[in-house]
């Protein structure tokens, strides 16, 4: 009896391993310390995905591991190399830039595929034929918010108020002031901030305010842009506010008084609430699961999850192939394929692993996100 | 009236950085340890606050005193926990034991109250007094901050010098044993430092987030580096330098935003100190304390 039992199980087990056993997929993230926030959102986003897929149990099934970089490029290192020896077959790279930088360069050494959901630096990607981004690179975002002031002349005269600290805002503002005054807007101000003197913007309001910018662009993440709305309120400032993906997020924020951020405009790939029936059933099962509303770094992990299910299928690759006989199978399916997710429709990758995809403009009205146009 | 706007915006930003400082100055001072946990500590009594007000819709006043209580509490348990067995230690082993004490409140505060920032609803309203027909604002949040400071200043120092606890304090700061000598129970008297350092902590967090309405988990980390600066610039050890140390360096920095490079601004405020440092080494009411060997 005892050995039919072992026989069964080495038969299930051995069937398993060709049909149903899942790919190692893996990732870094902060999921600790000061950007837990992003990292802890796409690790669930991610997870949902992982869930839902082997729920529908169909031939591609996913394990899913996320190790603690802390939003730190060395312990991201030393995650990665976790992973690694877990036996991670496709990666999720890192979910902060700096902490992807080093681990995309990992992951090119090794030949193990990434597709990071969210760090949108132009350095992840840059030379390195197998890593991969689901965000807008940075550089993108810049020229995209620029295109669209001027397109539906919102404004002539722009203030800038950015972290120079912070790859993610540098990297947008760079391009945004390179490009916009090709397209006819004057940067009148152009004011930075960093980590510790993040709380005080009377200054950078001030010089915006006095040299009559009409629309003061904020690329930067939403917790400093909580402030600046605040104190612009203070001392009876109104432009219109222009914000990037990095805003997306600021009405969850618990005690935000939403009327600050009435007017306030961004471009952003996801909008949580979407009528579009993939994005209500991603949003439903997040609040059921987390109690709080995904935010697009939920987004990303989620859709990362479902478009390396779709290349999988397509490369109909087996999961017992190792990580650099995946690599090229997967370099080839991204370059090619088309996907459709949460974050945006018609998403393509160009070679060098920039992601293109319709940024769509929201604006915030009674609290709630509406789109543009 | 721009130069003032600013001048006032350096104030309002100084105030909070005094209100810290009083607390990292006071502890230095007679238990001559950096606690770096202070600005968590901060932080701490800043979520507590939050709570009692924003979610059990207490009074202002009430959930300050709840912060204070529990801070106090919290302060005397690091201080018996991590602290005290260290007594004996050099300075060095104190100081690392206290950046450890901050990363474990920190994360402690992730995993108890999550990442995610949350707006603080001030404790006094987002009012301002209005002077020259509108053309200056000072906040009431500032004012109030500058009149703790100055009552929490006074209080202190006469603490300090006229009871016979302040006098035992005295005694701790100046010779530990010696102290213990004359019957001076000096473990007791370090721990009460803390407890009280700590409920200034509350009192400042409560502040710092009425001014600049956002709280993490963070939030205490870098204001506490600041604070520190300041009460370095200050001299450290005094309670009035600590007071005029916040104010100046809040000044500095937003003169340096505005007409140097906003870029630049904290380099500028380091650079002062540093000149600071050079002419007076015991910063600016420090007291020289010659050492004999």
């Amino acid at each position: 009896m005892k050995k039919i039992f072992v026989c069964t199980a080495l038969v299930l087990a051995l069937a398993g391993s060709a049909f149903g056993a899942p790919f190692k997929i893996g990732g870094t993230a902060p999921l600790t310390g000061g950007a837990a926030i992003y990292g802890i959102a796409a690790r669930n986003g991610a997870q949902i995905a992982v869930d839902e897929i082997n729920a529908a149990g169909g031939d591609i099934t996913f394990e899913l591991r996320y190790e603690d970089d802390t939003h730190d490029a060395e312990k991201a290192v030393n995650a990665y190399n976790a992973l690694k020896d877990w036996g991670m077959q496709v990666s999720l790279g890192s979910v902060t830039s700096k902490p992807c930088e080093a681990t995309a360069a990992e992951n090119f050494a090794d030949r193990i595929f990434a597709l990071t959901p969210s760090a949108s630096s132009a350095a992840v990607t840059d030379g390195k034929d197998n890593v991969f981004q689901m965000c807008f690179v940075d550089p993108n975002q810049g020229s995209a918010s620029a295109q669209y002031i001027a397109e539906k002349k919102l404004a002539t005269k722009v203030a800038v108020i950015w972290k120079n600290d912070d790859v993610y805002s540098k990297g947008i503002r760079d391009t945004f002031i390179e490009k916009a005054p090709t397209l006819g807007l004057e940067i009148v101000s152009d004011m930075t901030f960093a980590d510790g003197n993040d709380t005080d913007f009377s200054v950078q309001l001030t010089d915006a305010q006095t040299k009559g910018a009409e629309l003061v662009f904020l690329p930067m993440y939403y917790q400093p842009a909580s402030l600046i709305l605040a104190q612009a309120q203070g001392m009876g400032y109104a432009p219109k506010w222009f914000g990037v993906d990095g805003m997306d997020g600021i009405l969850t924020m618990e005690g935000f008084d939403k009327s600050l951020a009435e007017g306030v405009m961004l471009l952003t790939p996801f909008n949580a609430d979407s009528t579009d029936p993939k994005t209500v059933a991603f949003v439903a099962e997040y609040k059921k699961r987390f109690n709080e509303i995904p935010n697009q770094f939920a987004a990303d992990g989620y859709d990362c999850v479902y478009a390396y299910k779709q290349a999988l299928e397509n490369a109909k690759a087996n999961p017992d192939q190792d990580a650099d006989e995946i690599c090229p199978l997967m370099i080839e399916q991204f370059t090619h394929m088309v996907f459709n997710g949460v974050t945006g429709e018609n998403v393509r990758w160009s070679a060098n692993g920039e992601v293109t995809k319709d940024p769509k403009g929201m604006v915030i009205q009674n609290g709630a996100y509406v789109g543009l146009d | 009236m721009v130069f003032l706007n600013f001048f006032i915006s350096g104030i309002s930003l100084g105030s909070i950085y005094a209100i810290i400082a009083l607390g990292y100055t006071m502890v230095y001072g007679i238990a001559k340890m950096l606690n770096f946990a202070h600005g968590d500590v901060i932080m701490v009594g800043a979520y507590v606050c939050f709570y009692a007000i924003a979610r059990y819709n207490l009074p202002p006043v009430l959930g300050v005193l709840i912060a204070m209580l529990l801070c106090t509490f919290l302060g005397i348990i690091v201080e018996r926990l991590a602290y005290k067995p260290l007594r004996q230690a050099p300075s060095l082993a104190v100081l690392i034991t206290a950046i450890g004490v901050s990363y474990f409140l920190q994360n402690a505060a992730l995993l108890l109250w999550s990442s995610n920032p949350k707006v603080f609803p001030s404790i006094i309203g987002r009012g301002a007094y209005k002077l020259f027909d509108g053309a200056l604002s000072v906040s009431h949040v500032t004012v109030l901050t500058i009149v703790t400071c100055l009552v929490i200043m006074i209080v202190l120092s006469l603490f300090i010098n006229k009871t016979r606890l302040g006098k035992a304090m005295r005694a701790c700061s100046e010779d530990k044993s010696a102290a213990q000598l004359m019957g001076i129970n000096v473990n007791a008297t370090i721990s009460l430092t803390f407890a009280i350092g700590s409920g200034l902590a509350a009192v400042a967090g409560a502040l710092l987030c009425s001014a600049y309405p956002t709280l993490m988990p963070t939030t205490g980390s870098l204001p506490g580096i600041k604070a520190f600066t300041a009460a370095v610039f200050g001299g450290i050890g005094s309670i009035p330098g600590a007071f005029l140390g916040g104010l100046m360096l809040g000044v500095i920095e937003i003169f340096a935003k505005a007409y140097i490079s906003s870029q630049l601004s904290d380099a500028v405020v380091f650079a002062v100190l540093i000149i600071v440092l050079l002419v007076k080494p015991a910063g600016l009411l420090g007291k020289q304390v010659t050492e004999k060997v």
